[in-house]
């Protein structure tokens, strides 16, 4: 399959405003006979839907929580960027566009990243004025700080809930077009199946959560905009009901998955405390700038933090990477909290943690500054640990956070199903191999208010589209495939729930397809996943019916298609010969254990199609050239 | 710790419910609340029994999905702190616990301790945002916003639509929430041309919904997980009565919707 980019052929710093020229244009009194299907309501899903709600289309919008306002989105921390500059501290467009690239160890599509540089301007303009409330300064403009080791101060914030005022934001603008009669909203609905009709997009398969009824929807277009599959590692920073399931109906319908490798592990998360845990907390990643990272010398040391003396202290962060010191890129601290632990020097019950120190910053700042800059953070730590990190170094171990990876989508986000759109984390586009921080929420919103509206209004222009509704045979059939795929979970009546399989399976995914991989260990779990997914459809019990309120089944759901992705996860890591970002393959290091890139052979994209149950699914590549952005090695010496 | 739970338990919005009792053994200090249901129904499931169901997501705090009573109070025992940040370590061995959903004309009970918040979201459709179409703003540092003004509006906009202000509130009143959103808003030039408008059509929403009156109890501030603070019903009420006195909204008022009608309670 020739995977076709669709970037304008023209200098990356036009390539936008081309393509928008380009793009044919629905006349306005024909808006309102177009339906558009969005699943999700994050800020990618909610900002598409009120945006193309605004533009006059019939918006059919779905999320599987209460309300669209509970997407995950609302618990993104840090902040977003903008290339603004309202700093004078030298910011761009270009600036921020070779940050990202570089930042995504080039493995991200150069006119993507440039067109979302240029739309972060618009993103902080739209938001500003539907009122969310970031940080002032005391003149009354706009605060800005620098985030995840940029050198420039680029990132809008509202305290430590940017994501949260971002998508009150989108949803308030959403629940506008609700009132207005322009978005009908699915909250509670499920998303289990895209229909494709004639080769084309044209609905989805849905069972509403309250009364277990499964239900056909309709539409020109179909937008997904589900987020990220983070939770297929069990433990991770997602909501618990983050899920793969609607990407990966869709990548079974033949949209192809790009890059499942690619996964983002942030270094600063509280610990596990013991088996029953069941998600991790994220603490910012600004505690790295005050905070000092250590374990002790020797291993096994159990004694308490303040009866180890400064030179049985390890601060390896700053003793490898003097420059940087605390202050390494996420995958670089991640892969380095851990080699610590397995030495059997990390600290905490279970060994996997290492201390965030603010012992010196209080000394050298006094408790007060510290108290200010991190209180919240401060709080949150003691409320879920019970201890003081005033008096006693916090602990913190890496955990999934993010996935690049994603539906494969063109310039215009269109998948390789025509009429099938992917927005924000979903999608593959713009990060590589490593996420920046405070990028997503822009990438969401970018996606979301000023890409698809545009993009999609040229698909319905320039096709003519048969009418279709749900009495065609295709939603009858993929009815009938969802409503036996219920009943096959529910008769297994096996002995084991559904969480203690996918605990076991978040942890094979972790140890060999997590922080960092080997040929050996991926083929390890390549057989072991099959194994423990026969066992499951041996052995799950689902209690409960598949016609009422059932959050047992909508786990169930969710978890069979994570064994299926999980696999295709280490297929891909064990594909790809090389380390780059967040895919870190020991056999390809350094001498100085930074990741190794082979340009040569891996300067792609890796999209995978799938083949039927019975064969393995086929690699299309998709090639990334470098035009503005010169490859180099990373180093943080 | 072993801790003796007696929970709501309703098979769905026709079932008339009723309080069960559960053990939950070995229970540790580290837990959250919901963790510690979670053990609960491992061994409910692995008995063959239905778990017990109950709303959750992001487990930080801050998506709001979480909620429920236990001991009669809204999000349990620590102040600013909704159920999922709870942790064992705040109960003791032997602890008898009563945990229900919350209650209200306006929630209905969807399954055990799920209930329908449906209404919160139509409060804000009826005028909780400002109008701006996508694209059209101006630049962002364009209209100068003093940061004491930024900062309350956001002590404001940290409301995460949970409901617990609603189920404390004898009266059942949304006064809280449906505040929250028009301090926040009210509090940004941004908001001003609707201000007015804002007002009359989210408390007039209110009310349709069926909350009850506020009568300036403060049950609702004491267990909100955020601390929004009571000044956000004064703001309501203010911006509510210049609307009414200026005249200057029309939009939302029905003839069965007499203008006085919402704040009844108030004059009381
Ligand atoms: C703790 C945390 C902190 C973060 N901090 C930052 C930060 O500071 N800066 C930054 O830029 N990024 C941050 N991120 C990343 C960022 O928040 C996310 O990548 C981004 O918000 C994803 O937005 P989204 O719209 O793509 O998906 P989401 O917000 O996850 O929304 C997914 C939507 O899809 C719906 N959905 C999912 N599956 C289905 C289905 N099968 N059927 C129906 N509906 C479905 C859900 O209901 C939801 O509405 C953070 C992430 C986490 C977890
Ligand atoms: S005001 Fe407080 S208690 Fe009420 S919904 Fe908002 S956060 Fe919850
Ligand atoms: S689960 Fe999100 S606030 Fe409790």
């Amino acid at each position: 399959m020739e995977l076709n980019s669709k970037v304008p052929d023209v200098p990356i710093e036009q390539a936008w405003d081309r393509r928008k020229f380009e793009m044919k244009l629905v006349n306005p009194a024909n808006k309102r006979k177009y339906n558009i299907i969005v699943v999700g309501s994050g800020l990618a899903g909610a900002s598409a839907a009120a945006t193309l709600g605004e533009l006059g289309y019939n918006v059919q919008c779905f999320c599987y929580q209460d309300s669209p306002r509970r997407a995950h989105s609302i618990a993104a921390q840090g902040g977003i960027n903008a290339a603004k500059n309202y700093q004078n501290d030298g910011d761009s467009v270009f600036r921020l566009f070779y940050d990202t690239v570089k930042g995504g160890d080039f493995r991200a599509r150069e006119y993507n990243v440039y067109r979302l540089a240029q739309l972060s301007l618009n993103i902080i303009d739209q938001c500003v004025a539907q009122g969310v409330p970031f940080a002032r300064e005391y003149g009354g403009l706009l605060e800005n700080r620098s985030f995840g080791g940029a050198q420039v101060s680029r990132t809008f914030y509202a305290r430590g809930q940017t994501g949260q005022q971002l998508l009150l934001g989108a949803y308030q603008a959403l629940q506008r077009q609700v009132a207005a009669g322009q978005v009908k909203m699915y909250a509670r609905h499920e998303m289990l199946d895209l229909v494709v009709i004639d080769g084309r997009a044209r609905g989805i398969v849905t069972r509403d959560l309250i009364t277990g009824r499964i239900e056909s929807y309709a539409a020109d277009l179909v937008i997904l905009a589900t987020g990220g599959y983070g939770n297929v590692y069990y433990l991770s920073t997602n909501a618990k009901g983050c899920n793969a399931t609607a990407i990966w109906r869709a990548y079974k319908r033949g949209a192809l998955f790009a890059n499942p490798c690619f996964t983002q592990i942030h270094p600063t998360c509280i610990p596990v405390t013991g088996e029953y845990q069941s998600k991790l907390t994220l603490m910012s990643e600004s505690l790295r700038n005050d905070g000092r990272i250590w374990v002790p010398k020797r291993k096994g040391d159990t004694r308490p933090p303040d009866e180890i003396p400064e030179d049985e202290r390890d601060y390896f962060l700053e003793r490898k990477y003097p420059a940087f010191g605390n202050l390494v890129p996420r995958d670089v601290a991640s892969r380095n909290a851990k080699a610590v632990c397995d030495e059997g020097r990390g600290v905490g019950p279970g060994g996997y943690g290492v201390y965030l120190d603010f012992r010196d910053a209080i000394k050298r700042l006094g408790r007060e500054v510290i108290e200010e800059r991190y209180g919240n953070l401060f709080d949150m730590y003691e409320r879920i640990t019970g201890e003081d990190p005033y008096r006693v170094p916090m602990r913190i171990y890496p955990a999934s956070h993010y996935t690049m990876g994603g539906l494969w989508v063109d310039y215009n986000l269109m998948s390789t199903i025509p009429g099938l759109f992917v927005a924000g984390e979903a999608n593959f586009s713009d990060h590589g191999a490593n996420r920046l921080g405070a990028s997503a929420l822009m990438q969401g919103l970018a996606d979301g208010y000023f890409i698809l509206p545009y993009t999609v209004g040229d698909y319905l222009a320039s096709n003519k589209l048969e009418k279709v509704d749900t009495t065609h045979p295709a939603f009858r059939s993929a009815e009938a495939e969802v409503a036996c795929n219920i009943k096959r979970l529910l008769d297994v009546r096996g002995s084991r729930s559904v969480d203690s399989f996918h605990r076991e399976l978040g942890k094979l995914v972790w140890d060999y397809c997590g922080m960092s991989r080997t040929a050996e260990g991926l083929k390890y779990a390549l057989k072991k996943i099959p194994e423990l997914r026969e066992q499951y459809w041996r052995e799950v019990r689902v209690p409960g019916e598949s016609e009422e309120f059932n959050q047992s089944l909508e786990k169930a759901g969710r978890v069979a298609d994570f064994f299926e992705l999980a696999e295709l996860m280490c297929l891909d890591a064990l594909h790809r010969n090389e380390s780059c970002g967040g895919h870190f393959r020991e056999e390809y290091q350094t001498p100085d254990g930074e990741a190794l890139r082979n340009d040569d052979e891996y300067c792609y994209v890796a999209a995978w199609e799938y083949r039927g149950e019975d064969n393995a699914p086929a690699l299309h590549k998709e090639p990334l050239t470098f035009k503005y952005v010169q490859p180099a090695q990373r180093s943080y010496k | 710790m072993n801790l003796i739970l007696h929970v709501w338990r309703q098979k769905n919005a026709k079932d008339p419910g009723r309080m069960v009792r559960y053990e939950a053994r070995n229970i540790s200090a580290h837990m959250s609340f919901l963790e510690m249901l979670d053990v609960v129904n491992e061994e409910l499931i692995a008995r063959g029994e239905e778990p017990i169901a109950f709303d959750h997501d992001c487990r930080e705090g801050i998506c709001g999905m979480c909620g429920f009573m236990i001991n009669g109070v809204a999000h349990g025992p620590e102040r600013g702190t909704t159920v999922c940040q709870l942790h064992m370590r705040h109960f003791k061995d032997g602890d008898e616990l009563y945990i229900e959903p919350w209650r209200s004309r306006a929630f209905p009970v969807i399954k055990d301790l799920v209930v329908d918040r449906s209404a919160f979201d139509r409060i804000i459709a009826a005028g909780g945002y400002i109008s701006v179409r996508t694209g059209s703003a101006p630049d962002a540092n364009a209209i100068p916003v003093p940061k004491e003004n930024a900062e309350l509006a956001m002590d404001a906009a940290a409301c995460i639509a949970c409901g617990a202000c609603v189920a404390q509130c004898p009266n059942g009143s949304a006064a809280l929430f449906t505040g929250a959103k028009i301090a926040h808003l009210g509090l940004l030039p941004q908001g001003q041309p609707e201000r007015d408008r804002r007002a009359v059509a989210m408390v007039v929403q209110m009310t349709k919904e069926g909350f009850g009156h506020c009568t300036n109890i403060g049950e609702c501030e004491a267990v909100c997980p955020k601390e929004i603070k009571l000044d956000v019903i004064a703001r309501m009420h203010r911006d509510y009565l210049h609307a009414a006195w200026t005249g200057r909204q029309k939009p939302g008022f029905r003839e069965d919707q007499p203008a006085e009608e919402p704040m009844a309670g108030n004059r009381r």
